[in-house]
């Protein structure tokens, strides 16, 4: 896989060379301006660096897209996070009266973040991913670009791979920059169905009726549920996946399940038994009884960092910024393309920084007989479509042509 | 009572016509001068009323009949309007419902002033606030919600029948208590969704493009949020006008000690500071930490590792107990290096919020130790957290296996699932403290994690702390005693001392520029 080519010791020698030559400095800054229509929305803006051995420098700002640029490349930063956009400017935050230094507006965002899944993924824990357990980003940005957009009518989502394990959602439209913290909490609220800690077993419980933007998430993730739970992750084949599935079911039709179970191996036959219980159960009791949805949702159900989006002022790690550990760069995620997304082929730092210094191949150069090198010719070709067709032209796409404002410049 | 004559030319016409309504959205100051004493008792008053508010909310669902009950026998006691139908009729020697309207006017404007001053004083007072206003909206007949809107010119704007056939489907399913048949005997306003946070929150509302689509039996939301953002607003102007009010040296001292009431005892104030020792840790958090604080203890020594809810909860109660800051700072860089963090990563990542808790970093506020209230209420565990309050975000089963573990007996264990059951957190965690201390009828109400623990030490003899320990933690059981009346009896005690005297206030310059 391409991230075995990263070392994280290079990362001081690769970085000058990203901020001189890769870094799309000048869709960053019309994305952050947003074309010009509030006064000083750039230069209030909060840019925190952390630099190397975990330095953070918070309230860095900019007056001007050449002054952005200047001081990426003379600091280099590690890792950049964006803030809110302030009454004042950060990087003066010290010299205005206290008090009156505030945070007024910023994108509403959301992190989804794989270890928080570790409860319901059986194929890696904490910070490692792969491509089975993507499946949980691809269905968590199905159903929160869905409702975002159908039930809160927001139209300019901007969707990054974190570099790491994780997905970032950032809202531009104007009417979600200007949400106060508790609206934002409320959508977050909205957004979020899986309750309860380490000490709550069963963290989704549904009553009826069932709200709409509950059925609408439920069919993302009943298209998922079988090839991922069934198969890839296999949730109805070893005795302790059974049993913490079972835990979730109403006691007495747990011990007929148990029976079943004992002779039928089969993972998605034992499932339909599950489902076949739930129906009865629902003719019957009066009371909502929807074990079989409940399950789903809470093994596939997106896992929201609601403090992360609630505030204002919170920091959230920038589009572009390279991730130290992996050397990946946080990509915006091309939802035309999103089931055939993959972090393992996102371009590390090293990766983009090389094809820089290789000589330009023209196309019958591809045709070299030695394999080995075809297949780098493939990989990097393949890297540079990424590159170039997510980060500039996504930038282009969803946030400035389509927005509204601009359009009309 | 004394009127000062100043306003009185267009004081009284003002005044009988703000208390023509049982209900009000306090839009205008008063404007008549008070007596300092009539201004201290509706403040006390108010403040007990907004407490008897909070407990109610904890202990029981809001809006049951239980709540009501309570909350309307309370309104009763305290001489505030309490039955909207009810009109200037008097009660034999009792104050007339204007004069309770009054009280309810005045008193909350002296409210505001003693508790604009901070973020959380803010926050714990408008939501008391609010959930009073909620609970006297929905008393009123609907007659008097139409003329309460209408005079507030609080307008919305209902669907159109076609819009709600189309839509049938969905509101229904989104609406509690609605169904088919009724849904086209009903209006609905469509309102921005910032409108209904409350009910965006709890997805009680059908959402269509940012818009939310409000039965008119939910009207309430819409008005309280409506409510809500003006007080949010006012309370932040009369902070800037606060100056006028800390030169004050009559009230600065009364106010003070009005907005410190609110906690009950703060365990902020550190008494007994290095009277534990490191070592003593792992027995006191079998004997005498509450469980959520036992479980945070465990969960830290398991796993070398704490969240940042958790570091917080548990922190700042070990803060309260009596850990000083370089205690603290050993204490947990030597739990987290045995984990995944070095020394130095300790010392970069971790060590500035152990500083910070004790006012040491950043703004340099001390914070103050959770109460129980503010553990049941605010920031709900997530996956990979162990804070909360076991009785209230653990599963029942998990608790009730922990009960065990911990060995309650099993009757024990059906006493304190009963008040789970029922939502009585705290009183099913002093349940679970007799049942541990073998005491019956604990002589304090539990409301906060730190009481636990030192009225444990207090029962078993102080053994953390030897006799010292043992007399602080009867001072501050002596205090607790007096109920939630600390800051009461010692707002009084400043009234008093100073002025016996019939001096007056002019409320109304503190809210001038309003
Ligand atoms: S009731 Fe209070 S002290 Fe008891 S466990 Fe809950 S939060 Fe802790
Ligand atoms: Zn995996």
């Amino acid at each position: 896989m391409p991230s075995s080519d990263y070392d994280s010791a290079c990362l001081p020698d690769l970085l000058p060379l990203y901020y001189r030559r890769l870094f799309p400095f000048y869709q960053y800054y019309r994305w952050l301006t947003y074309g010009g229509v509030q006064k000083n929305y750039f230069q209030n803006r909060e840019f925190c660096f952390t630099l190397k051995d975990d330095i953070y420098v918070r309230y860095q700002s900019f007056s001007t897209l050449n002054e952005l640029e200047k001081e990426m490349q003379k600091m280099n930063p590690y890792k950049i996070d964006i803030g809110a956009v302030y009454s004042h400017r950060p990087n003066q935050h010290n010299t205005v009266k206290s008090g009156s230094f505030q945070a007024l507006e910023k994108e509403l965002v959301f992190d989804i973040d794989m270890t928080d899944y570790d409860d319901v993924r059986s194929c890696c824990s904490a910070a490692d991913i792969c491509t089975k357990c993507w499946t949980l980003m691809t269905i968590a940005i199905r159903i929160l670009d869905r409702a975002l957009r159908e039930d809160f009518g927001f139209q300019h989502l901007l969707w990054v791979y974190s570099g790491r394990r994780g997905v970032h959602c950032w809202v531009c439209d104007e009417a979600a920059r200007k949400l106060s913290a508790a609206a934002r909490s409320a959508v977050a609220e909205y957004l979020s169905l899986i309750k309860g800690g380490e000490d709550t077993v069963k963290k989704v419980v549904l009553t009826d009726p069932i709200h709409p933007f509950i059925r609408e998430s439920l069919a993302v993730v009943e298209h998922f549920f079988p090839q991922y739970a069934l198969q890839d992750q296999d949730i109805l084949a070893r005795k302790e996946s059974v049993d913490k599935v079972l835990a979730l079911v109403p006691d007495d039709v747990k011990k007929e399940l148990q029976q079943d179970f004992q002779n039928e191996k089969k993972s998605d036959v034992r499932w339909k038994l599950i489902k076949d219980q739930a129906r009865k159960k629902q003719s019957t009791a009066k009371k909502g009884q929807h074990f079989d949805k409940e399950i789903m949702l809470q093994y596939c159900y997106p896992r929201l960092d609601v403090n992360v989006s609630k505030g204002v002022s919170h920091l959230l790690k920038s589009p572009f910024s390279v991730h130290p550990k992996t050397g990946r760069v946080s990509v915006p995620i091309d939802l035309r393309e999103l089931d055939s997304f993959d972090p393992f082929a996102v371009p590390t730092i090293s990766l983009i920084c090389e094809e820089l210094d290789r000589p330009k191949t023209g196309e019958e150069e591809e045709k070299v007989e030695d394999a080995t090198e075809k297949e780098d010719e493939r990989d990097a070709s393949e890297k540079r479509r990424i590159r170039g067709h997510n980060c500039e032209d996504i930038f282009a796409d969803h946030l400035i042509t389509k927005e509204p404002v601009w359009q009309s410049m | 009572m004394l009127f000062s004559g100043r306003r009185k030319k267009f004081g009284t016409s003002i005044q009988t016509e703000l208390y023509v309504q049982p209900l009000q959205f306090y839009g205008q100051p008063p404007l008549e001068n008070i007596s300092l004493s009539e201004f201290e008792t509706f403040a006390v008053d108010r403040l007990k009323l907004l407490k008897t508010v909070e407990n109610l909310g904890v202990s029981y669902v809001k809006q049951s009949e239980q709540y009501s009950k309570k909350l309307d026998s309370e309104l009763k006691t305290l001489n505030f309007p309490y039955r909207s139908e009810v009109d200037d009729r008097k009660l034999p020697g009792g104050p007339s419902e204007s004069e309770k309207r009054r009280k309810d006017h005045i008193s909350h404007f002296i409210l505001r002033l003693a508790y604009c001053q901070t973020e959380d004083l803010r926050r714990w007072f408008i939501q008391q606030e609010v959930d009073l206003f909620r609970y006297r909206f929905n008393g009123l007949l609907s007659k008097q919600k139409l003329e309460f809107l209408h005079k507030n010119n609080l307008q919305y704007d209902a669907i159109s029948l076609k819009e709600k056939k189309e839509l049938k489907e969905k509101l229904v399913s989104s609406t509690y208590a609605i169904s088919g048949i009724t849904v086209e005997d009903q209006d609905f306003y469509k309102v921005p969704f910032q409108d209904a946070l409350d009910l965006v929150r709890t997805r009680k509302v059908y959402l269509k493009e940012g818009y939310a689509y409000i039965p008119h039996q939910d009207i309430v939301t819409i008005v309280l949020n409506d409510f809500r953002t003006r007080l949010s607003k006012a309370l932040a102007l009369t902070a800037r006008s606060l100056p006028a009010v800390h030169s004050d040296e009559r009230l600065q001292p009364l106010l003070n000690h009005l907005s410190h009431a609110y906690l009950g005892q703060d365990y902020s104030i550190q008494k007994n500071v290095g009277k534990i020792s490191l070592e003593q840790i792992d027995s006191l958090s079998g004997k005498s930490f509450p469980l959520c604080m036992r479980q945070l203890h465990q969960a830290l020594r398991e796993n070398h590792h704490l969240r940042h809810g958790g570091r917080m909860q548990y922190g700042l109660f070990l803060k309260g107990i009596g850990l000083s800051l370089e205690q603290a700072l050993q204490f947990w860089r030597s739990e987290f290096i045995r984990g995944k963090v070095d020394g130095d990563k300790f010392d970069k990542a971790y060590a500035y919020s152990i500083r910070h808790m004790f006012g040491k970093e950043g703004k340099r506020t001390d914070y103050t130790p959770y109460s129980c209230m503010k553990v049941i209420l605010s920031n709900p565990p997530s996956q990979g957290d162990y804070h909360g309050c076991p009785f209230r975000h653990s599963d029942p089963e998990l608790l009730k296996q922990k009960l065990q573990v911990f060995k309650v007996s099993p009757s024990g264990i059906v006493q304190i699932m009963e008040l789970v059951k029922g939502m009585h957190y705290q009183l099913a965690c002093q349940k679970y403290f007799e049942l541990t201390h073998n005491v019956e009828d604990t002589p304090f109400s539990l409301s906060h994690p730190n009481q636990y623990f030192s009225e444990s030490q207090k029962l078993l003899g102080g053994g953390g702390g030897g006799k010292e320990l043992k007399r602080e933690v009867d001072a501050s059981q002596r205090s607790q005693e007096n109920s939630s009346s600390r800051g009461f009896s010692a707002a009084q005690e400043a009234a008093d001392s100073e002025h016996e005297a019939e001096m007056t206030k002019d409320l109304n310059a503190f809210f001038e520029d309003v």
